[in-house]
């Protein structure tokens, strides 16, 4: 009797125990999340609604009169929308073929070798790979070689085209990541029985490779469009103050004009543009075949 | 395609190579190579302004690195011994963090932040006894919090796919043979997890020794070398630039090369 009963209590007292490990180990996290994440989106909201206060920073108020303001950055919406859905198009067309390569051509020893070469530059600073792109499109750079050989007055450097090629830099190992992992995990019998059934090479790689990758395509574009979406610094630095992104509105609004709400319903905008694209991607991934997981190294 | 795929890397790697070469120049201009020269360097290390932001960058990313593979290390542990419901909220959470682009992770922070301390800096002035009480503010402690935030969210997600892969086998084998839940934490699960706790370290690391925006919005009164270089950028491109920027580029390859030999290391084999 006193046996059965001590049994119960030291199993109760083993799934308290079980519970409190579980709360001690998700705790730090679970308030990391929430103070430095949710509260800060709370916070934006509210701001979002809220008005400028006269000597800059936030008054309590409700109006949607921030929202309603958003064409007064037409400009750098238009800009953004723009050149990130071209800027992610441009990183797909030059990093399909890469992966193709590194994951159906390349010979096997130094497959991972490549692929490390590809993954290496994403994880070394943005800033400073933007910097060398400067250095190259800059005055002294292409421009003083082409006017060595007779070219005068190139301008390359703060243009829109300057920044679609620091966008490409920047962001292509991120497109080539998924596409490899969608394309290096593809059934190579499908490819032999597609041949043997008398596909041209062309119409196996659309019918069979090209379908079968698009989860990786979707991966790699969403990704790369929603980091675009945010981007401050190569359109600064690449378009010289004449090609800018929501990301440089932010920067004005919350560190040099102080206008917090309209700052805040900026930022709400982009990220329920960053959603929708999110949502959009997995819905047409999961639709073409089951999502996969990518991981970043 | 070959050629193709050989034109993707030059184009990857030249602008880079460019700048560490011209970081050895010894003229001032960045068209002609007049000749080999560590003056930049020297130059660069004597500037203390310079010096300042690195030793606040590596103070910064060290600690936020840490925090992130402890915090992230017991999130992945303690998420696989929950419901699939709670489990599904921490991943929405955690992917949020990894994908909500910098720029907003960096100004949602600055203004709950700032909003805090107006309450919170009256509130402690009012019960101190004397004129001189602690103020809260923007520096060291907000950049390491919202980078941590980032850093601890891609931890917990590289240190959970390891514990996804986990042989099940050995656990329950250690446990058959009497062994305390805590013998075979010890003995079987932290040593097939550490590579990639080491792995989430050294990324944390680098990502927070690289990150611009995020430290721009709430670095409040502080610099860091990011910060910095992007200042004298703006002033005008000079061979220091390219030194600092040669330092940091080895600097992270060297760490990310370490991370995916850590990674790739004590995999399980099947």
């Amino acid at each position: 009797m006193s046996a059965g009963t001590g049994s119960v209590f030291s199993m109760r007292g083993n799934v308290l125990r079980h519970n409190l490990l579980t709360a001690l180990l998700l705790g730090p996290a679970t308030a990391w999340l929430v103070v430095f994440l949710v509260l800060p989106f709370v916070a934006i909201t509210v701001f979002s609604v809220g008005e400028r206060a006269p000597e800059g920073g936030y008054q309590a108020a409700f109006t949607l009169a921030q929202y309603a303001n958003l064409p007064a950055r037409a400009t750098a919406f238009w800009n953004t929308m723009v050149l990130a859905p071209a800027g992610a198009l441009a990183c797909l067309l030059v990093a399909y073929p890469v992966a193709y390569y590194l994951a159906l051509r390349a010979p096997q020893r130094w497959r991972l070798i490549l692929l490390a070469l590809v993954v290496i530059p994403f994880w070394t600073s943005l800033l400073m790979r933007t910097y060398a792109w400067m250095y190259v499109l800059g005055g002294r750079g292409i421009p003083a070689l082409l006017a060595y050989v007779g070219i005068e007055d190139v301008r390359l450097i703060n243009t829109p085209g300057a920044v679609l090629l620091g966008i490409v830099y920047g962001y292509l190992p991120l497109m080539i990541l998924p596409i490899y992992v969608s394309l290096e995990r593809l059934d190579r019998q499908l490819l032999e029985a597609s041949a043997d059934l008398g596909a041209t090479p062309i119409s196996t790689f659309l019918g069979v490779t090209l379908r079968l990758s698009l989860p990786g395509v979707m991966t790699g574009f969403s990704l790369v469009m929603i980091l675009l979406l945010g981007e401050y610094l190569i359109p600064t630095l690449l378009g010289g103050g004449k090609v800018f992104f929501i990301g440089n509105a932010l920067v004005d609004l919350f560190l040099q004009s102080r206008n917090w709400p309209f700052g805040s319903a900026i930022a709400i905008t982009l990220v329920a543009v960053s959603v929708v694209v999110l949502l959009a991607a997995n819905r047409i991934s999961t639709r073409l075949s089951g999502a996969r997981r990518v991981d970043l190294i | 395609m070959r050629a193709f795929v050989v034109a993707v890397f030059a184009f990857l790697y030249l602008p880079i190579a460019l700048v560490v070469l011209f970081s050895f120049n010894a003229g001032h201009h960045a068209s002609e190579f007049t000749g080999f020269s560590v003056q930049w360097y020297g130059k660069a290390l004597a500037n203390p302004f310079l010096v300042e932001a690195l030793k606040n960058s590596l103070f910064i990313a060290t600690t936020s690195a840490l925090l992130a593979a402890l915090c992230g290390t017991a999130a992945a542990l303690g998420l696989a011994r929950v419901g699939a419901r709670t489990r599904a909220v921490f991943d929405a959470l955690l992917g949020a963090a990894i994908v909500v682009p910098g720029v907003v992770i960096g100004i949602s922070t600055l203004v709950a932040l700032v909003q805090l301390f107006g309450v919170v800096n009256p509130f402690v002035a009012s019960l101190w006894p004397n004129d001189q009480p602690p103020r809260l503010a923007l520096g060291y402690g907000s950049i390491i919090a919202a980078h941590g935030l980032f850093s601890m969210a891609l931890v917990a997600m590289i240190v959970g796919t390891r514990l996804g892969s986990l042989d099940r086998n050995l656990v329950e084998a250690s446990s058959d043979l009497y062994a305390t839940p805590l013998t075979t934490f010890r003995s079987i699960v932290l040593p097939q997890i550490m590579p990639a706790v080491i792995a989430g370290f050294l990324l944390a690391f680098t990502f927070s020794f690289d990150d611009f925006i995020v430290a721009f919005f709430v670095a409040g009164a502080q610099t860091t070398l990011p910060i910095y270089v992007f200042a004298s950028i703006r002033r005008g491109v000079t061979p220091e630039i390219n030194a600092i920027a040669t330092i940091v580029l080895v600097a992270s390859v060297l760490l990310v090369v370490l991370a995916q030999w850590q990674l790739r290391q004590r995999k399980p084999s099947h």
